[in-house]
C-alpha cells in the first residue's frame, strides 16, 4: 500500500524545489511544473518499474519521456529525489556549464534523462520508437509519456497518435497535462482543440480521464486503470485535469505563470504556503 | 601619428525583437496588405501592438509552426504580405521544407520574423539556441537573409522588407543591446554600412556581433591597429563589392557573427574572397557546437563571441597578411 502522507510530503518538498530553483535564475516554467507534481511523484516513486541506477537502452525497467521539455523543474526535482543525481544540484539549474539545462538533455549526460525536449511536439514518436524497441527485446515493461495540452497543437502528435494505433502499439500510456492553459492565454483562447477524448478515441487508442489530477490517490487509481488497459492491442492515453500552477495559490488557475520566475516576495510567499518537509536542497 | 576613428556610443540599450514590434506596428498602420501570423508567442515577439490595432489582420496559429508557415503562402494569394512570428529555431530547422516548397520555391512573398535567435536567449539552452538558421535559409534559391545589429535597424528592416517583393529571413535577438544607429535610417536590403575608415584590417559582422566589433575597433586603435568595421545586415544578397574595395585596402578580414562558422556570414565572405581577391581571414563564430544554458554575457564569452575575441582574431589575422 502506497503511503498517501509520504507521498504528499515529498510532493510539498518537490514544489518547494521548483519555485527555489526558478526564482534563483530568475527563468524558467514554474507553472506547468507545479500542475504535474504530483504526478511525477506518483509516476517515479509508486507506479513505474525502475531498476537502481541509469542506463540509457533501459533494459528490464519502464521507461518515461516528458515531451513538453520546458516543466524541466520538477523532472529534475523529481529525478534528484528519486536518486538519480545529487539534490544539491538542483542549484545548478540553468546555470553555465550545468548539467541541469533550460531543457532536459542528454547532451550533458544527466541521468533519467533519455531524449532532448524542448522543442514541442516531438517526444510522443521518440516514446513510440522506444516503446516498439521494447517488443523488439521481448521486453514486457512499460513506455510512458506527458505532453502539454497546448503542444498538441503541434501536427507531429497527430503523426503520432495515428501511428500508435494503426501499429497497436499497445505498451505506451501517453497522458496529458490537460492545464487548459498555454503562453499566450487559455488553450481555448489560443487554438479551441474541441474534444480531445473524441479525438483520441477517434485515433484508435483508448482514452481515461483522471479528474483530479492533482490529488495523488486519483492519479494512483487513474493510473493503475491505465496499466490495466496495456497489452489489448491498442495505445492508452490518459487525460489528466490539472490546475496550472497548482499550490502556490496566486500562480493557480493562470497562464501568467507559465514561463515567469517569482521575485523575492513572491517566493516567499509560495515557501510559506509549502511547509519543508523532507529538507531543502 | 595617432589613428583618428570615429567613435559610436550610446544613450539606451533595448532588444532587437522590439524594434520588430515596433516596426510591425507602423506597418500596421501604413499598409493595408501587411497581415500577422503568430505560433502562441505573442508577447515574446512583441507583436501586442499590432494586434490591438488590426485584430483582424492577425492570425493566432496555436503551436503549429508547419501549419504557419503553409497559412502565410497561402495569403499571399490574394495579395497579403504576411509577416510569420516565433523563436528563429521554429522559423526555419522546424519548417525547413514548408519554407522550401510553400515559400522559397513557390517564391511567396512571405516574411518569416525569427527572434531568439542565436546563443543570447540564454537560459532556456541548446533547444532554442539555433545558430544554423543563417546557413538553412541562406542555402534556400530566393531567400533573401537580413540579420540587423539594433533596435533602430531592426525597426526599419521590418518596415522595409515590407516592400521588397519576395521570401525574406529577418533573424533578430532577445536581449536588451546598445541603440546605435539613427532613428530615421532608411534600409536598404543588400547595402553594406561602413562605421568606421580603417587600414590595418576589415572586420564585417553582424547583428548583436556589430556593436562588439565598434567596441572592438576602440580599443585597437589604442593599440594603434586601424580598423574598418563594416556592417552586413544583408548576408543575402551579400555587398561582395563593400566587402572587396576594404580588404584591397586592409588586405586582412575578421567575420564576426552568433551563428556557427559553418553556413555563416563568414564563409559567405570566404566564398567571394576565394573567387575575387585570396585574403586570410580569421572566424568569429561558434566552433561546429550546441549552445547551453547561461546568461547571455557568460555564453557570449564561453563561445568566443565578443569584442575581446574580435580583438584576438584581428591580432591572429595580421600576422598572416
Ligand atoms: C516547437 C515549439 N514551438 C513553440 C515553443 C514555445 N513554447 C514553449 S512552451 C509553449 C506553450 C506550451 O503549452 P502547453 O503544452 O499547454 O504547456 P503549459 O503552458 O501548460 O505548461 C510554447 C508555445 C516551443 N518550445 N516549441
Ligand atoms: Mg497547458
Amino acid at each position: 500500500m502506497p503511503n498517501i502522507k509520504e507521498l504528499t510530503d515529498l510532493t510539498t518538498q518537490v514544489r518547494r524545489d521548483i519555485i527555489r530553483m526558478v526564482h534563483k535564475v530568475n527563468s524558467g516554467h514554474p507553472g506547468g511544473s507545479l500542475g504535474c507534481a504530483e504526478f511525477f511523484v506518483s509516476l517515479y516513486q509508486e507506479l513505474m518499474e525502475r531498476k537502481d541506477g541509469f542506463d540509457m537502452d533501459g533494459i528490464g525497467e519502464d521507461l518515461f519521456f516528458l515531451s513538453n521539455g520546458h516543466i524541466s523543474p520538477v523532472y529534475y526535482s523529481v529525478l534528484a529525489r528519486s536518486g538519480y543525481f545529487p539534490v544539491e544540484e538542483l542549484n545548478t539549474f540553468r546555470l553555465i556549464n550545468s548539467r541541469l539545462q533550460g531543457h532536459p538533455t542528454t547532451h550533458e549526460g544527466l541521468p533519467g534523462i533519455r531524449i532532448a525536449s524542448g522543442s514541442l511536439g516531438q517526444g510522443m514518436s521518440v516514446a513510440l520508437g522506444a516503446a516498439q524497441a521494447k517488443k523488439l527485446n521481448n521486453d514486457d515493461h512499460l513506455v510512458y509519456s506527458l505532453h502539454g495540452d497546448g503542444e498538441l497543437q503541434e501536427g507531429q502528435n497527430w503523426e503520432a497518435i495515428m501511428y500508435a494505433s494503426a501499429k497497436k502499439v499497445d505498451n505506451l500510456i501517453s497522458t496529458i497535462d490537460l492545464n487548459q492553459q498555454q503562453i499566450d492565454g487559455s488553450t481555448d483562447d489560443v487554438l479551441p482543440m474541441g474534444s480531445l477524448r473524441a479525438k483520441f478515441e477517434a485515433f484508435g487508442w483508448t482514452v481515461l480521464d483522471i479528474e483530479k489530477g492533482n490529488d495523488i490517490e486519483a492519479i494512483l487509481e487513474g493510473m493503475k486503470d491505465a496499466k490495466s488497459l496495456t497489452g489489448k492491442g491498442k495505445p492508452v492515453c490518459v487525460l489528466l485535469h490539472t490546475v496550472m500552477g497548482n499550490g502556490v495559490d496566486f500562480m493557480m488557475h493562470t497562464h501568467a505563470w507559465h514561463g515567469k520566475a517569482p521575485n523575492d516576495e513572491q517566493l516567499k510567499e509560495g515557501l510559506s504556503q509549502n511547509p519543508e518537509t523532507l529538507g531543502d536542497y | 601619428m595617432g589613428i583618428i576613428m570615429k567613435t559610436y556610443t550610446y544613450t539606451e540599450k533595448k532588444d532587437t525583437r522590439s524594434g520588430f514590434g515596433a516596426g510591425l506596428a507602423e506597418l500596421g498602420r501604413t499598409n493595408p496588405n501587411v497581415v500577422a501570423l503568430c505560433a502562441d508567442l505573442i508577447g515574446s515577439l512583441k507583436m501586442d501592438e499590432f494586434i490591438k490595432e488590426n485584430p483582424e489582420r492577425f492570425f493566432q496559429i496555436g503551436i503549429a509552426e508547419a501549419n504557419m508557415m503553409g497559412i502565410a503562402a497561402g495569403l499571399t494569394i490574394g495579395g497579403k504580405i504576411p509577416f510569420t512570428g516565433t523563436f528563429a529555431n521554429f522559423s526555419t530547422g522546424r519548417v525547413y521544407d514548408q519554407i522550401r516548397q510553400s515559400i522559397a520555391y513557390s517564391g511567396k512573398n512571405v516574411k518569416i520574423c525569427a527572434s531568439h535567435a542565436g546563443l543570447t536567449l540564454g537560459e532556456d539552452g541548446a533547444t532554442h539556441q539555433i545558430l544554423e538558421d543563417i546557413g538553412l535559409m541562406k542555402m534556400l534559391p530566393g531567400m533573401v537573409v537580413i540579420n540587423p545589429c539594433d533596435y533602430n535597424q531592426t525597426k526599419a528592416a521590418t518596415i522595409a522588407i515590407a516592400d521588397y517583393d519576395g521570401p525574406v529571413y529577418l533573424r533578430f535577438g532577445r536581449p536588451s543591446v546598445p541603440i546605435f544607429t539613427p532613428a530615421d535610417q532608411k534600409f536598404e536590403i543588400g547595402k553594406a554600412i561602413k562605421f568606421t575608415e580603417g587600414t590595418d584590417v576589415t572586420i564585417v559582422a553582424t547583428g548583436h556581433l556589430v556593436w562588439e566589433a565598434l567596441e572592438a575597433s576602440k580599443a585597437l586603435q589604442e593599440a594603434g591597429i586601424s580598423a574598418e568595421v563594416i556592417n552586413i545586415h544583408t548576408i543575402k544578397p551579400l555587398d561582395d563589392k563593400a566587402i572587396l574595395d576594404s580588404v584591397a585596402k586592409t588586405r586582412c578580414i575578421v567575420t564576426a557573427e552568433e551563428h556557427n562558422h559553418l553556413g555563416g556570414l563568414g564563409e559567405s565572405v570566404a566564398r567571394v574572397l576565394a573567387q575575387h581577391n585570396p585574403t586570410p581571414q580569421e572566424f568569429v563564430a561558434t566552433n561546429d557546437t550546441f549552445g547551453e544554458s547561461g546568461t547571455p554575457a557568460q555564453l557570449m564569452d564561453k563561445y568566443g563571441l565578443n569584442s575581446d575575441a574580435i580583438q584576438n582574431a584581428v591580432k591572429k589575422v595580421l600576422k598572416r597578411k
